[in-house]
């Protein structure tokens, strides 16, 4: 019941996106999520669809693994579409009462959609395509710089690291004492919610309590092997960028920029005549 | 009231690319009454049978029946059964939640709806069937030993008064002499309660003094389901399923391929002894 929630979940199997470096994966997601909130006609989106749909086959992730994640966001995903789609002013297409749906609001609903289902996609393929460990390692290189700004980089990696350890073996320990008190007659599904919410009581205690036990027992392991702090750790496995991670951002890079390009294609060329405007003081 | 499994499977992350085939074509009848051992190497399946045995899992394909109804059926009621068959989960100690011993026992009973007298009588009677010291009736549950936390857990399934009760590895993590005085504690709840007991475990040592039938999972699937003496006479078999038969039957089994004239049955060491000391005085 509770092993259905996918966050940060992997996703085994072989393939190319599999492969490549974590930190082309990072900032692939970063470009993608900027760049899709660029657009403002359909050209854009047509191509983001294009290239997400590619990195979905290549990925050989079942489609409705991806599309999982949605479920959990799909509460927030009503609403936005609701406020835009009665709460934009411009030319109503629909009025009655005191509802009136814009033409406007409705464009901006639409792409309100396809933003978040693509937004929640590609950042779903990422942690789907690659282990907790690599994402980490991908994090705490690619932020390497912060450390001239004294962020403890290394130590917060460690962290996330074990955060992300933790979060199948915690939804296992859910699963196994909600069991155990099902065995016992209790009963997660009936009632009000705040007969729901006391329920949980006997599974929410020996869940903090084995948290704690688990954490404690790792800190004494890995100060057992003598562990100082994450700066200067050495990696059995280090990141080293490959063949394909190249000719991968290369293709990242005409993407982000063709589709940006493209997407905002009116912005860019009234972005120039409002520069001509101002340095000749007449229209293009 | 027997529990029949009829062709059950049970197929765990049916959907990926990774499935795990747990059960595969289980078949068993338990009457009422039998004193069971399940056993069968880590990953055999012994944990996933026995929740199917009061609808924790539903198999994937194939039927549980109680009392001669399909626990798959949508009406039936499924803490009806979990209150006839109670299920003791590994390191049960992990679930007890409640401020008090006492309290947590308590939980079954009321569950099942039991008024707050009947609660009370059953929780003092399970407790003593258990044997957990009376001075800690009221103690904190984080204050108990090892194995008075099992003690207790135990408790709190047998509260319920089911008429099957199945352990999960109920000595696993306990010192040797915590190890009988559980496995004794259970074989006296079969003698003098009358409850049927499945117990499983992955030590043949633990199962072969108390039980009268055992069950031997491998790969998930019935490997033998016959009285002890029977089971262990297959000891090659056994071997390679990587269970160690129990010492005494190793020794016999020894010295008859040596050529003396033991009984190849034993299954105690006292037994052991007797066949050895018959076939030494024979000889002479
Ligand atoms: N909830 C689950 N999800 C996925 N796989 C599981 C789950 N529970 C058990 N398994 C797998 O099923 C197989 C049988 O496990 P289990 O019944 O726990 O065996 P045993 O109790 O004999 O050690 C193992 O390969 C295990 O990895
Ligand atoms: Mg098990």
């Amino acid at each position: 019941m509770i092993r259905d929630i996918t966050i940060g979940q992997y996703y085994q199997t072989k393939s190319v996106i599999h492969r490549l470096d974590p930190r082309v994966k990072l900032l692939g997601t970063l470009l993608f999520i900027i760049a899709l909130f660029t657009y403002n006609n359909p050209v854009g989106y047509i191509i983001g669809i294009i290239f997400l749909c590619t990195v979905i086959k290549l990925s050989h992730v079942p489609f409705k693994f991806i599309t999982k994640g949605l479920k959990g966001i799909i509460l927030i995903l009503c609403f936005t579409v609701l406020i835009n789609l009665f709460l934009t002013p411009g030319t109503p297409i629909i009025a009655f009462w005191k509802i009136t749906i814009t033409y406007e609001g409705l464009a901006v609903a639409f792409s309100m959609i396809l933003r978040l289902t693509m937004l929640i996609m590609g950042s779903s393929i990422v942690t789907l395509t690659t282990t907790p460990n690599n994402l980490t390692d991908g994090l705490e290189k690619g932020m390497g710089f912060m450390k001239i700004f004294r962020v403890p980089v290394g130590d917060v990696a460690m962290m996330m690291s074990i955060a992300l350890r933790f979060i199948p073996i915690l939804l296992e320990e859910t699963d196994r004492i909600m069991k155990a008190q099902l065995a016992r007659g209790a009963d997660f599904e009936s009632g009000n919610i705040v007969k729901k919410a006391k329920a949980l009581v006997p599974v929410l205690v020996p869940l903090f309590v084995s948290a704690f036990r688990r954490a404690g027992d790792l800190a004494m392991a890995m100060e057992a092997r003598c562990y100082r702090g994450g700066d200067g750790r050495t990696k059995m496995k280090p990141l080293v960028y490959k063949k394909r991670d190249a000719i991968a951002y290369i293709i990242l890079f005409t993407f982000v920029i063709v589709s940006i390009w493209l997407g905002r294609w009116s912005v860019i060329t009234d972005f120039f005549r409002s520069i001509y405007m101002n340095l000749f003081g007449c229209p293009l | 009231m027997p529990l029949i499994l009829d062709h059950v499977c049970q197929i765990y992350n049916a959907d990926t690319e990774t499935p795990v085939k747990a059960l595969d074509d289980v078949n068993l009848v338990i009457p009422e009454g039998q004193f069971i051992g399940v056993i069968g190497h880590t990953g055999s399946g012994k944990s996933t049978l026995i929740q199917h045995m009061n609808g924790l899992i539903l198999p994937t394909s194939g039927s549980v029946y109680f009392n001669g109804r399909d626990i798959t059926d949508k009406d039936f009621d499924k803490k009806e059964l979990r209150k006839h068959v109670g299920l003791v989960f590994q390191y049960p100690e992990h679930q007890l939640f409640e401020t008090d011993v006492f309290e947590d026992v308590c939980f079954g009973p009321k569950n099942m709806g039991m008024s707050k007298k009947e609660t009370e009588l059953a929780a003092f009677e399970a407790l003593r069937k258990v044997s957990f010291p009376e001075d800690l009736y009221y103690a904190s549950v984080f204050e108990l030993s090892g194995g008075q936390k099992r003690r207790a857990a135990i408790a709190g399934v047998l509260a319920m008064k089911p008429d099957f009760l199945i352990l999960d590895e109920p000595t696993a993590g306990l010192d040797p002499v915590g190890r009988c005085e559980i496995l004794d504690m259970v074989s006296e709840l079969h003698r003098s309660a009358g409850i049927t007991i499945i117990l499983v475990s992955h030590s043949m040592e633990d199962v072969a003094m108390y039980v009268e039938r055992v069950i031997v999972m491998d790969k998930g699937r019935v490997a033998y389901d016959d009285v002890p003496r029977e089971v262990f006479s297959h000891s090659e078999e056994l071997e390679q399923m990587g269970l160690a038969i129990p010492e005494p039957a190793k020794i016999t089994r020894e010295l008859l391929k040596r050529g003396f004239d033991v009984d190849p049955g034993v299954l105690t060491s006292s037994e052991a002894a007797d066949s050895i000391y018959k076939a030494l005085t024979k000889n002479r």
